[in-house]
């Protein structure tokens, strides 16, 4: 029963956020009293005689949803609506192409950075705090740790332009643009694969850098607080070897509020990686943000920052319920 | 051990109040955190001060006003861009408007933060759960997202826009934090103790809370001056940053769009970037100091 | 009589602190029989826990052990490397802990945190025999076998007591620390934990040391005490002689000073409370309190001594008291009455 509650809660917080996603996105944009997107639209087709047929059915469909003569808040209800069904719109730069068939291409890149990514740097710096805030470590884990920690307080893209000019640029290491080799086609070979992985180094890299330090700082305090804890002086007056205390003890006690805590900063993470592809010109959604931005495609940006927020919010959602698995206490309240 | 600390301290003369300076300098030694902190953000306004005895005319922050793509010399110390920009010029006022961005904006966020903690804890109830809800949901959301939505409707922002912009997400964290301490803090002895003498909510917010709460506050200001700072250098990196006003974000930016680094122009990415890595060490250092500062646990002097 | 068990000489803690250095125990001797049960009791600060966790070399920085013997059966425990010290733990000398409420790893099935010692030590159990020694265990300190499968949260604190006394016998100790182990359970518990405590201990025949303040719970269980004050012994007897007649002046405060057994005199009450440890008074570290001190308790202190068969005193005038001397005119005209819970916590690990 209790179990029933904190679900149905959860997952009314997911909708309420997803819900504050669609209406941020709706009136955001519209702070200055103005609409963005049909100013730019209607910049759009007196410009764009290249496809002024297809731009001219966009203001059209645009204005039956959105038009002046709606009121406000039907207009809202229309985008909330789209919203609901995943509508995200028409590209005004990529026509006839959707938004969701855009995000659709670029999304895999972007998960398949940011999973890999994030398991390696979250696993190693993890590992490497608990150590360091572990009074029985060797002293060289202690010695790195201040350089480790440093390199937590720098923005991932700086690190990853640094990482561009020494490896790509002065040393032909690696590739440092593009997901894979310009002209080559996307195929499900051996090859193809490896030339992904390639192109994926050095985001990778970066990203990996300058994220353990931080999962590194996290952990690191929370185990020099567990340290002092009772059951861990038992454990001690029991006899156990280091290695049991530090692992049954230590770690599977720390990892629960450090899985906590990566659910919190996973956001963090996300705007992180976004700046990375576009340093490294890495075919995700960081790129296509940056892309659109560049050439004012409202909608695909909208798009973007909903469907960011949405898979973020379920992403979260998802470490949550895997946390009353991990923590008996959390198991029962729960 | 609190025989041993008593009979300590008072064997200790205090000292006399006019050797502030000293003081202060000698607590920095005991801190070198903060000591390092401090010490780094002066070397940033000494680059400042030295960007100014140098070049001839700020102006030059702006495109076509120097020969482009200079490599750094003495007349350039830092180079030219491809626009020909002179990038002390752009870098020293780069560094003043992400600085003051940076300032602005987190005042504003742990003002704000610091008003909703003690609204939240004065009124309770429902106010306090719309607020905790509200700062749930803005947590759930990166605040690079939301800024970017917000920087769609302005066109061309001035640097105080620019400010305010990022204010509207640097409330958040802070509040999370600040309210729980004041939660934690209004079940403590002394305040009911305060509470039963007669004094009014308001009474014990600004005469007890407030000033036990001064170090985390002033803890989240720095955390809020990172977070503001954090998020208008990624805002300028996408593209989004205040049209005329130079800021270190936007160097970067431009970096990034002309390829600054496959053209082998290092001294272009090169300055930006050290002033930032620079801004971040520095905060860090302070924050780190400031947590021994504020947690007395830490603390080795009285 | 029989060998001791446990022998401990001259054993001196210290905590160096950034104000000075603690001596934390100053100078404990003393032996320990097979099947015996030793209390020790004092006053907060005045080092009891800091001496039993000593025994098991359990004492962390700022504190250090700076010298002395601790005999376990004809090895010195403090001369062992760091991984022999190990082994000698749970497996020779076990601890019940002070904390019952925080002493379990939250997130470990109390079989496992039952286990997770037998496992460190090689006992080798197959899995069968794993449950089987289990359950036995939990039977032998009054728990029914499922609890094997519940987290801590789900056992009341008496419960996780009586689980930390089935981890303490788990590999048959010679010796058992307990420390405190009913301080944060209420008086119908505590009693009931003893009671398990006592019935295990006999059951494996170890000897077992008592650490802790309430003298009527000592009265209960333990056959003879010693009374630390300052890091150091006063007076160590067995229980009825010491309770009927103690012969040093503190260890006479501290009994009369316990409620269900003053049934003979009004409360007597001593002035002042403990001596910083960093500044300890000359002499006799108990003079300034004392109603018995005379001009040579201010300079030189005495040592524990056989003062009757069996006891053993630290003070010059045990016999004079034995004899019946009056306490000194005015010197008991105190205001708070000494009571062990009384004094603020001093030292670092009973805080």
């Amino acid at each position: 029963m209790e179990t029933v509650k904190y679900l149905v809660r959860r997952f009314a917080f997911l909708v309420l956020v997803v819900f504050a996603a669609g209406t941020l996105n709706f009136f955001l944009p519209r702070l200055t009293g103005q609409d963005p997107i049909r100013s730019r639209l209607l910049d759009e087709m007196k410009n764009g005689a290249s496809f002024a047929s297809g731009i001219s059915d966009l203001v059209k469909v645009y204005d039956e949803k959105f038009g002046l003569d709606l009121p406000l808040w039907h207009q809202y209800l229309n985008y909330l609506g789209d919203m609901s069904r995943l509508d995200l719109g028409q590209s005004f730069t990529s026509y006839p192409r959707t938004v969701a068939q855009l995000i659709g291409d670029a999304l895999p890149w972007t998960v398949g950075l940011l999973t890999v990514t994030t398991l390696v740097s979250f696993a190693l710096g993890s590992l490497l705090g608990a150590l360091v805030g572990w009074p029985k470590s060797p002293a060289w884990i202690r010695a790195i740790a201040p350089p480790v920690f440093t390199l937590a307080a720098i923005p991932y893209y700086l690190l990853g332009l640094a990482m561009l000019w020494l490896f790509a640029f002065e040393l032909h290491w690696l590739p440092g643009s593009g997901g894979y080799r310009i002209g080559t086609i996307p195929s499900h070979t051996w090859k193809f694969a490896f030339d992904v992985l390639q192109h994926s180094v050095l985001p990778a890299l970066s990203i990996i850098l300058s994220s353990v330090g931080f999962w590194a700082l996290s952990m690191r305090s929370m185990m020099v607080g567990i340290t002092s804890q009772d059951y861990v002086a038992m454990a001690e007056a029991k006899g156990l070897t280091n290695r049991t205390i530090l692992v049954r003890y230590g770690l599977r006690n720390v990892m629960l509020p450090q899985i906590t805590a990566l659910a919190l900063e996973l956001g963090y993470v996300v705007s992180g990686t976004i700046l990375v592809e576009v340093v490294f010109t890495y075919p995700g959604i960081g790129l296509l943000l940056f892309n659109s931005i560049k050439l004012a495609d409202f909608p695909v940006i909208q798009g973007i920052v909903f469907t960011l927020i949405v898979s973020l919010a379920v992403a979260t959602l998802i470490l949550d319920l895997a946390l009353p698995f991990l923590d008996p206490r959390i198991r029962r309240r729960a | 051990m609190a025989d041993a600390t008593i009979a300590n301290t008072t064997n200790e003369p205090r000292k006399a109040s006019g050797s502030a300076v000293k003081e202060v300098l000698g607590y920095l030694r005991r801190n070198p955190a903060l000591a390092w902190g401090i010490g780094l953000i002066l070397l940033l306004v000494l680059f400042f001060v030295f960007a100014t005895l140098q070049v001839s005319s700020f102006t030059e922050y702006r495109p076509l006003s120097v020969r482009p793509r200079l490599p750094p010399s003495l007349q350039y110390p830092l180079g030219t861009d491809t626009q020909g920009r002179n990038l002390l010029a752009l870098n020293a006022l780069g560094l003043l408007g992400t600085l003051s961005i940076g300032l602005g904006a987190g005042f504003i966020g742990v003002v704000v933060a610091t008003l909703l903690a003690f609204i939240g804890a004065y009124f309770g109830g429902r106010i306090d759960a719309v607020i905790r809800l509200v700062v749930d949901i803005g947590l759930s959301i990166p605040t690079i997202l939301l800024l970017v939505i917000i920087a769609i409707a302005f066109h061309g922002l001035t640097l105080w826009q620019m400010a305010l912009v990022v204010s509207m997400t640097a409330w958040i964290r802070p509040t999370r934090i600040i309210r729980s301490q004041v939660l934690s803090l209004r079940e403590r002895a002394y305040v009911e103790v305060a509470r039963m003498s007669g004094m009014g909510g308001l009474e014990i917010i600004l005469k007890e809370l407030l000033p036990n709460l001064m170090p985390l506050i002033f803890a989240n200001f720095v955390a809020s001056i990172t977070h503001a700072i954090l998020a208008s250098i990624g805002l300028e990196a996408l593209g989004l940053g205040p049209a005329d006003n130079p800021s270190l974000g936007t160097i970067i930016y431009r970096v990034i769009l002309y390829q600054g680094i496959i053209q082998g122009l290092w001294w272009w990415w090169l300055a930006p970037i050290v002033l930032i890595i620079l801004i971040f060490i520095a905060l860090f250092l302070i924050s780190v100091g400031l947590d021994e500062l504020a947690d007395p646990r830490l603390r080795t002097t009285s | 009589m029989t060998a001791p068990i446990l022998q401990v000489r001259d054993l001196r803690v210290q905590y160096r602190t950034p104000r000075g250095v603690v001596q934390a125990v100053d100078g404990l001797s003393f032996d320990l029989y097979p099947g015996e049960r030793l209390g020790l009791v004092g006053e907060s600060g005045s080092g009891k826990t800091t001496a039993a966790l000593s025994l098991l070399r359990l004492i962390k920085p700022p504190g250090h052990i700076v010298g002395g013997k601790v005999v376990l059966d004809g090895q010195d425990l403090l001369a062992l490397p760091e991984e022999g010290m190990r082994h000698v733990r749970l497996a020779q000398i076990a601890l019940v802990p002070q904390g019952a409420m925080s002493s379990l790893n939250p997130v470990l099935l109390i079989r496992e945190q039952i286990l997770d010692g037998l496992r460190d030590h090689e006992t080798g159990l197959s899995s069968r025999a794993q449950t089987a020694r289990v359950n036995e265990l939990l039977a032998g300190v009054g728990l029914e076998p499922a609890v094997a499968g519940m987290y801590p949260h789900q056992l009341s604190g008496g419960m996780k007591q009586r689980v930390c006394i089935a981890i303490a016998i788990s590999l048959r100790p010679k010796v058992i620390i307990a420390d405190e182990p009913t301080s944060a359970l209420d008086v119908v518990v505590q009693r009931r934990v003893m009671e398990t405590l006592g019935k295990a201990q006999e059951e494996i025949g170890a000897a077992v040391i008592l650490v802790g303040h309430d003298m009527g719970l000592m009265a209960q269980f333990v056959n003879r005490i010693g009374i630390m004050y300052a890091g150091q012994l006063m007076e160590l007897s067995p229980m009825k002689p010491m309770f009927q007649k103690p012969l040093h002046p503190y260890a006479r405060a501290l009994i009369e000073n316990t409620p269900s057994l003053a049934v003979k005199a009004i409360p007597r009450s001593i002035d002042g409370s403990m001596p910083s440890l960093m500044e300890l008074p000359s002499g006799c570290l108990f003079h300034p309190r004392c109603s018995y001190a005379l001009a040579a308790c201010t300079t030189e202190r005495q040592t524990l001594r056989e003062v009757r068969a069996e006891r053993r005193v630290a003070c010059w005038r045990a016999e004079d008291i034995a004899a019946g001397a009056p306490a000194n005119a005015g010197a008991a005209t105190a205001a708070g009455a000494l009571s062990p819970d009384a004094a603020p916590e001093k030292i670092g690990l009973n805080a």
